[in-house]
């Protein structure tokens, strides 16, 4: 964690410190007499949504999201989330998500499970093969242009920068020309 | 100390219901199946899962329209008739902080509360016939020292959380009229408004009905006996009293 | 983003037209409105809906979905005509004054064309569209600007018939609302005031998308907003990192740092570099991107390392070529697709099927396909496509695989946001289930790539087997065990890739894999590699700069230059030079961006855009560093479409002729696109409303993540359609009817929103009806099919003369009770 030192409980945007204006933090009976977060690890995210950049707060306890709060030290949000931003809780505790690979084979129904190995070796594999049968070395003009328009791709901004950079090195290493991504629609 | 107070100002708010995903977020509450009802408002009541909801409401007239979106929950009561009513000490009015909250494990479900309430706020859980659920104040952050979650997350400050006497004397600088200053005690959900309460659909003139004491005090006695048969007499009598 | 979310809040005027910040960019208000509360500005929307935004504004403005050029080019009439705009500005930092070669002709002169059109080719020979030179090769200038060939006078002349009566003829907007607007925005031409816009998707998903956006330019720069605080011209983006996956070049037309792709004719990088790189003869003119060559062979030793040499051309050949007429982008490669063409896809992170104009020409092509690979974090409707409505699974042949990404809380890396500000985010959690960063896929997909290659051979191999990858320990068989995301930022950021004694720029030594301190000291002879120039300086050998979290704000602005990072050289207001005078003082002292310090000449202040003292000074330059020309481009001979923005009708329109020009009614350069699923239909009276798309608050784009989110579904279950009050009686369609809403292309099912939001519009004296719906829903989710589906299968094959951005916000439909 490269993070600078940060008051959590700090309030949202009036600066002021409530345990400044006076309360009285004796427990009372009918409230859990310790926060939910407390005792969590806290890192940092940014919103996954818009393009605001909003940061977040992120409890973590025993390996699991527990809390996702708007992060009031960034200027740019102190605090603040939309309501997509304030439901990253249940984007990372989310039951409808993809566990693991899936296949279909032509013609199939319905999907299957297959191994991460088998599913990267067969994506692996059909690059290979649509690469090496349409290959251009040459156009109808004789320039040389080393490409495949056979293979397409587009995405993403939902990636990170890191990601986007490793992903149009390799896609322009195979060949491709077709690579999009939200930014043009 | 002094009084503490959400401040809701309809004009600084843009409908865009963080407030509402916020709250779920804290207090862990499930959603609910709605559809959409040709409106942009969802869901279209509190329930035991939505302890708050931003009302959807638009005025046209001749010169224009305009699109106003209104906090719709509990407002802690300076003087709560739920609190009055309540023949086992389930709901809470916080001497700190003015917050009305309430313990589960108390509640015997006979909902006088909602019959009391001058605002209809209090809904129950197990399909509404269950304990009482409501807005809290965040009682438990506030008790730690945190903003209640919807004021944390609103972007424009449209819920503001501090002071009650600061946030009545802030909203008058800026030239708004206030709904809820004086009213059942002051509430401790105060409301800065541009026109008057009928167009945002609150509640003229809250009052709270002058039985409240009586059943209070007839329920809590019977509870106070104790026998087999006083539960189920206290619900009885509760639901009486809501026939008004 | 010229500016920040933050500065919004310095902005006397902000107008939203082509946007709606409260729903798609809610925070952005927090600024908004404080803009609005504490320097009483004002907010003006200009929208065909009442919108959330529209809720809060001072002023709201109803128009017709697609005449925005007509409604700003009367702006700008009315800021000529009324001499409203910013004199000092106009002359010193615009092209205003630059006369233009005398056989240009305009729409004025030609019935809706420039000098030019060729008809068969649907495309303008731009020889004409220049300026006239001296002696030493600088434009000529007219600094009275009075010559009527001069860029002022043109553009005078150019919108002489966009009149107020004319703009509310046309746009249907109300003659008092438009001389109001006018008003509040032209009021910013002065040294104290400063107008934004917010915009979005609502101005780039128009056949002349990039014209609006230019309208609007223009009328900054006469304005005089450029470079100051509270100014600019601001797109509002989608997603959180669209800007950082536009900036890494994940698009056909351009590599990282918007090094454009090679197409076939340049041969060699010689070429390239030769075609590329700007020449100016302006001896103010900074030209920034004379560095071309700098940043293209560092990029070429960042993929290719050693192998890259000055004697092989640093592996330039490596690089695929498309051919210089094709277009590679999102219509033409579903084109492409759907004629089968292309073979196998990946869509990663990206729901096309949904996403895409014309979203049933989208999944018949995906049908199409031998493979299709899919990233995602949720099934969808693209990898699904196959079970979805109207498919028979057991007639589609393609083999599909859908591989479980990690999300965001559960990876390293940093997003950049509208601003430009990289932010770096930490991983809180492991990845769900069995699911994988992005990284890891990416690296999984190099490693048995490269390996069959190894084993193989096969076609060119050499590109695969020479990419750099050097992200993490690797274990025995090579692979990288784990994609470590700052070696890659790092890589990004650029280092030396040998000794460098004593560097050009400041004469001190560098050792061999040090990181490069900022771009400026990039090198083209192969001794720096730079994976993408515009973000060097973000993790230098001082560490991470994307993580940074310091509050300080020096200018008093809302700057915060240590809060993580922002590209170029963590400048948070480009063009900032623009906003001081030519010696160096700001125009509005109380918001100094910058400001020439002379006793210790240099700025204080905003990064500036580069060292170099103020104009007016010896050795002063000029303050649009970006253009060849040093100043503001108000001409632009750079575009497909004409220099200067001219209203076209939308492919899709109530009307048989385009109100200004009967020449020509739509684009005159747009493409047309020829299969039997391209249909549009024009004052076509079985589909008589105009219809938008949008997105709202509670969901964002296809809907995918949001339909999966309960919270969120729970605020907006379903697909509807809002429709005013007076067409809903028309019609007899109450609020919370199901209707079906069909255009030429396809139909769907929708809930009514009966709204006095919407009015009906008086055009051209008719009355015209606007209707708007979401396209976040699709059939797969909610599983019992209670959303609906995609308001894509409405849309239309078509796009933006310039971008090809399809023409979402306006076509044309009918509603009928269900």
């Amino acid at each position: 964690m490269e993070l600078t030192r940060r008051n959590f409980l700090k309030i949202s945007s009036g600066a002021l410190l409530l345990s400044s204006l006076g309360i009285n933090l004796e427990p009372a009976k009918a409230y859990a007499a310790e926060l939910r977060t407390k005792g969590a690890k806290e890192t940092t995210t940014v919103c996954p949504y818009c393009s605001v950049g909003c940061s977040i707060i992120v409890s973590v306890k025993d390996g699991k999201v527990i809390n996702t709060e708007g992060d009031p030290d960034s200027p740019i949000n102190e605090g603040a989330l939309c309501p997509k931003g304030a439901s990253i809780y249940q984007m990372a505790n989310n039951p409808y998500r993809v566990t693991e690979p899936l296949y279909r084979a032509p013609g199939a129904t319905e999907w299957k499970k297959i191994s991460w190995e088998e599913a990267l070796n067969k994506i692996a594999r059909l690059v290979k093969k649509t690469r090496d049968k349409y290959f251009i070395t040459k156009n109808e003009k004789g320039q040389v242009v080393n490409r495949v328009d056979a293979i397409a791709h587009v995405g993403s901004a939902a990636l990170d920068n890191e990601e986007c950079y490793i992903l149009q090195k390799l896609l322009r290493s195979w060949g491709l020309v077709y690579i999009e991504h939200q930014a043009r629609i | 100390m002094a009084r503490k107070a959400l401040l809701i100002t309809p004009d600084l708010c843009i409908g865009c219901r963080a407030c509402q995903v916020a709250c779920k977020e804290w207090n862990q509450l499930p959603a609910t199946k709605t559809k959409n009802n040709g409106t942009h408002e969802n869901p279209m009541d509190l329930d035991a899962n939505n302890f708050n909801r931003i009302k959807f409401i638009e005025v046209a007239d001749a010169k224009g329209v305009k699109w106003l979106f209104v906090s719709h929950r509990c407002m802690h009561c300076g003087e709560p008739a739920c609190v009055q009513i309540c023949p086992v000490g389930a709901l809470i009015k916080d001497k700190d902080t003015g917050a009305v909250y309430y313990d589960k494990n108390k509640c015997i479900a006979c909902h006088a509360c909602k019959s009391a309430c001058p605002f209809d706020i209090p809904r129950y859980d197990q399909g509404g016939k269950g304990k009482i659920a409501k807005c809290h104040f965040c009682i438990d952050r506030v008790k730690a020292g945190l903003v209640p979650a919807c004021a944390k997350t609103c972007p424009t400050q449209s819920i503001k959380y501090g002071d009650r006497e600061a946030l009545i004397k802030e909203a008058k600088t800026k030239g708004y009229k206030l709904y809820g200053e004086t009213d059942l005690g002051g509430l401790g959900v105060i409301f800065a408004l541009k026109d008057s309460p009928k167009v945002y659909k609150l509640v003229e003139n809250p009052r709270i009905s002058e039985s409240v004491a009586f059943w209070g005090s007839v329920l809590r006695t019977l509870v106070g006996r104790g026998d087999s048969t006083a539960s189920t007499f206290v619900k009885y009598l509760a639901h009486k009293s809501t026939e008004k | 983003m010229t500016n920040q979310y933050n500065d919004l809040k310095n902005s006397d005027v902000i107008l939203v037209m082509g946007g709606n910040p409260a729903e798609n960019h809610p925070v952005s208000m927090k600024w908004i409105m404080k803009a609005k509360e504490q320097r009483g500005a004002k907010l003006v929307v200009i929208d065909p809906r009442f919108t959330r935004t529209a809720a809060k504004a001072d002023l709201y403005v109803p128009i017709r979905s697609g005449t925005d050029i007509v409604f700003l080019g009367g702006l700008i009439k009315y800021i000529i005509d009324n001499n409203l705009y910013f004199k000092d500005y106009v002359l010193h930092y615009t092209d205003a004054p630059f006369l233009v070669d005398p056989n240009f002709k305009l729409p004025e002169d030609l019935d809706g064309e420039f000098s030019g059109y060729d008809p068969k080719k649907r495309a303008y020979d731009k020889s004409t569209w220049k300026f006239q030179l001296d002696e030493n090769g600088v434009p000529k200038k007219d600094m009275t600007l009075k010559d009527p060939n001069c860029v002022f006078q043109l553009l005078k002349k150019h919108f002489t018939r966009y009149t107020i009566d004319t703009v509310s003829n046309v746009t249907g907007a109300p003659k008092d609302k438009i001389e109001e607007a006018f008003k509040i925005l032209a009021s910013t031409g002065k040294p104290d005031r400063t107008a934004t816009v917010c915009y979005a998707m609502g101005w780039t998903q128009h056949t002349v998308g990039s014209q609006i956006i230019r309208t609007f330019s223009i009328v900054q720069l006469l304005l005089g907003n450029i470079g100051m605080a509270g100014g600019g011209v601001n797109a509002l983006r989608g997603e959180s990192n669209v800007q950082g996956s536009t900036d890494q070049g994940l698009l056909f037309h351009i590599l990282t740092g918007y090094n454009p792709t090679p197409v076939a004719s340049d041969v060699d990088l010689k070429t390239y570099i030769e075609k590329y790189t700007p020449k100016t003869k302006e001896p103010k003119s900074v030209n920034w991107l004379a560095n071309r060559p700098k940043y293209i062979v560092s990029y070429l030793k960042a993929i290719y390392g050693d192998k890259a040499t000055k004697e092989n051309d640093f592996c330039y050949s490596y690089l695929p070529k498309r051919d210089d007429t094709q277009n590679c982008s999102w219509l033409m490669l579903f084109d492409q697709m759907y004629q089968g063409n292309i073979k196998g896809f990946f869509a990663w992170g990206q729901n096309p099927a949904c996403s895409g104009a014309n979203s049933n020409k989208v999944r018949k092509a995906l049908s199409k396909l031998e493979w299709l690979v899919c990233v995602n974090l949720w099934d969808n409707e693209t990898s699904s496509f196959w079970k979805g409505p109207g498919m028979d699974p057991k007639n589609i042949k393609t083999e599909v695989f859908f591989l479980p990404a990690a999300s965001s809380v559960e990876k390293e890396g940093s997003v950049t946001n509208s601003g430009r500000i990289a932010q770096w985010r930490y991983k809180a959690v492991q990845p769900y289930g069995k699911s994988m960063p992005d990284a890891e896929i990416i690296n999984e997909l190099y490693f048995r790539v490269k390996k069959l290659y190894e084993k193989e051979k096969g076609a060119f191999p050499e590109p695969i087997l020479n990419l750099t990858w050097e992200y993490g320990e690797k274990d025995k068989t090579g692979k990288i065990k784990h994609v470590d995301t700052k070696l890659i930022a790092k890589e990004m950021n650029g280092y030396f890739t040998k000794d460098v004694n004593e560097h050009p720029v400041d004469k001190k030594s560098y050792k061999k894999g040090q990181q490069v301190p900022t771009f400026v000291f990039l090198l083209d002879d192969g001794s720096t590699a730079c994976g993408n120039w515009v973000y060097s300086g973000s993790f230098t050998d001082a560490g991470n700069m994307m993580a940074r979290r310091g509050k300080e704000d020096p200018t008093g602005l809302g700057l915060f230059p240590n809060w993580a990072w922002s590209w170029p050289v963590n400048r948070r207001i480009v063009y900032n030079r623009a906003s001081v005078d030519p010696q160096g003082n700001p125009w509005d002292p109380s918001r100094a961006v910058i400001k020439w310090d002379a006793v210790n000449k240099k700025w204080v202040g905003d990064v500036p855009d580069g060292p170099a003292p103020p104009l007016a000074l010896e050795g002063g330059k000029l303050p649009f560093i970006m253009k060849p020309l040093g100043v503001g481009a108000i001409f632009g001979p750079g575009l497909a479409d004409g220099p200067f923005p001219t209203h076209y009708e939308p492919l899709e329109c109530p009307f048989q002729e385009n109100p200004l020009y009967k020449k020509h009614r739509i684009n005159p350069t747009t493409k047309l696109f020829g299969t039997e699923e391209d249909l549009f239909v024009f004052c076509d009276t079985r589909y008589p409303y105009i219809a938008s798309t949008y997105r709202v608050t509670e969901h964002w784009q296809t809907g995918l993540m949001t339909r999966h989110t309960d919270w969120l579904l729970e605020l907006q279950p379903q697909i509807f359609v809002e429709i005013g009050t007076e067409l809903a009686k028309e019609k007899g369609i109450k609020s919370g009817d199901k209707v079906i809403v069909s255009s030429v292309r396809g139909k769907l099912w929708a809930i009514a929103i009966v709204t006095d939001r919407i009015k009906p519009l008086k055009v051209m004296g008719m009355t015209i009806h606007q209707v708007g719906l979401p396209w976040h829903y699709g059939w797969r989710w909610p599983k019992d099919g209670s959303g609906g589906d995609s308001a894509n299968l409405l849309t239309p094959t078509v796009g933006d003369a310039n971008t090809l951005t399809p023409e979402t916000k306006t076509f044309m439909v009918d509603i009928q009770k269900t």
